[in-house]
């Protein structure tokens, strides 16, 4: 219906074509400038914490495993929009206000952190006893073997899962623009409140999203051969 | 070189090592042989302490660890240099070359510098006999050549004795002689070692001193010779009459 509605007349198809081309530029602004800074940064800062963290859920010390269970589960257990929220709009109430940028990057980074910390965790623990004991054997500390033997064969089996991550987070980034971060997904839709062709903009912001989502796919497999140079295939 | 005294080692409630007592002389190559669930591999890693004894004293080289008070991470460690422990499994690090999985203790260990390192890790891998595999991840090789990787692993770091626990029982027939041949020239170099397996030709051909270890409790000892023909215990008959 739509579509041949639009194909019968030419001077709306014409509109299309033109608001298409004109808001390109701006979402790629959008996205080049905010979706893929504050993705790239806030994985950054949350694959640190989620290494601390996951740490911490393996080590002797009970204070930290405690303090690493609550946040991997108050980050699990609420919804990233409602943490956007309270740090945007909430905290100013206790009188500390951040902008927009660095709430986010609080934001998804703490969320990446739970997330991620769960699968480095569940990677170190999948690498056989024995590796930990052949390090020992040779004089290792803990932390040499961790550092030597356990964290590079972790990350080959990590990388699947936290592409995923990465990727989710790379769509989850649209929820900044509820904290008027612009984004490019809010940049879709301030432009189309002005020409009220939603479903052009939204589309042509979900194709965007795809191309990066697709891309980073494309790296992972890289990655993923690379670090699967040691093992037989 | 060796002495260990009243070792004793529970897990929770089971007592796995009653109480050994055992002298070994530098230069000696002590057999383990027993029954599966005779604490003899636990025995052997308690020699590199990757299990803690409950009780007892060991010591090597005249490094001594009394394990009835608490013992500091950094003496285990230090005292974990002494001894190179090769493991059934070989455990090689999968994601370095030979070279690299010799060289990984000298470097990350003992701080030595890559190049020095490097000529180490190439001169144990020739002595092992794979000047040929030096690059070659662990995947690429047979189970003899890893195993004979873990043994240059182990000989980088200049233990004062060498562990061995049943480093034959995961090869392929055809492999075991390869791995065999290079512990008996290192025994033949006057290397003090000690060796856990199931490979009775061995003990008698390379073998200083067998022990017959069952129950947890060392049962018998002796020269190969006096063990294999004329064993006293009955339990030690009746062991070798099964495995023959």
């Amino acid at each position: 219906m739509y579509l041949n509605n639009i194909l019968a007349d030419p001077e709306r198809l014409a509109r299309l074509i033109e608001i298409a081309q004109n808001s390109v530029v701006p979402l790629l602004q959008g996205a080049i400038f905010y979706t893929i800074p504050l993705t790239l940064i806030s994985f950054v800062c949350g694959l640190g914490l989620a290494v601390l963290t996951a740490l911490a859920r393996i080590s002797d010390v009970k204070i930290l495993q405690i303090i690493a269970r609550i946040y991997v589960s108050a980050i699990r257990g609420t919804p990233l929009l409602v943490q956007l929220f309270i740090l945007f709009y909430g905290l100013p109430t206790i009188g500390i206000t951040l902008d927009p940028w660095p709430s986010a990057i609080i934001g998804f980074s703490l969320n990446v952190g739970a997330y991620a910390s769960e699968i480095i965790r569940a990677a170190i623990l999948s690498i056989p006893k024995g590796q930990w004991e052949a390090g020992f054997s040779i004089g290792m500390s803990r932390r040499q073997a961790l550092r030597r033997i356990i964290i590079p064969q972790a990350a080959r089996v990590s990388i699947p899962p936290l592409s995923n991550t990465f990727i989710s987070l790379v769509k989850d980034t649209s929820l900044a623009s509820m904290i008027l971060l612009t984004e490019m997904f809010r940049r879709a839709q301030e432009i189309a409140t002005t020409n009220y062709e939603f479903l052009l903009l939204y589309t042509e912001a979900a194709l965007i999203y795809w191309v990066i989502c697709f891309i980073l796919s494309i790296a992972q497999g890289r990655i993923e051969n690379r670090l699967d140079r040691y093992v037989s295939r | 070189m060796i002495s260990i005294k009243g070792l004793k080692k529970s897990f929770d409630q089971l007592e796995v090592l009653k109480g050994l007592d055992l002298e070994i002389d530098k230069g000696k190559v002590v057999v383990i042989i027993g029954p599966s669930g005779s604490g003899k591999t636990t025995f052997l890693r308690c020699l590199n302490v990757l299990e803690t004894p409950t009780e007892g004293k060991i010591s090597i080289g005249g490094q001594q660890i009394d394990f009835s008070a608490k013992v500091s991470p950094k003496l285990i460690s230090s005292f974990r240099r002494l001894t190179g422990m090769v493991f059934q499994g070989y455990n090689l690090f999968p994601h370095m070359t030979a070279l690299e999985n010799v060289m990984e203790g000298p470097v990350t260990v003992k701080k030595e510098t890559k190049v020095k390192a490097r000529q180490k890790a190439a001169f144990f891998l020739e002595k092992v006999g794979l000047s040929d595999k030096v690059d070659f991840y662990p995947f690429q090789l047979s189970g003899g050549q890893q195993q004979r990787v873990g043994i240059a692993r182990a000989l980088a770091m200049e233990p004062e004795v060498m562990l061995f626990d049943e480093p034959t029982s995961a090869l392929d027939p055809e492999l075991v002689g390869e791995v065999l041949k290079v512990m008996k020239d290192l025994a033949n170099e006057g290397m003090t070692m000690v060796v856990v397996t199931h490979e009775m030709r061995f003990a008698q051909e390379a073998a200083d001193e067998v022990i017959f270890m069952d129950g947890g409790f060392i049962v018998e000892r002796g020269a190969p010779d006096n063990i294999f023909s004329n064993p006293t215990a009955d339990r030690t008959k009746q062991f070798l009459r099964m495995i023959q």
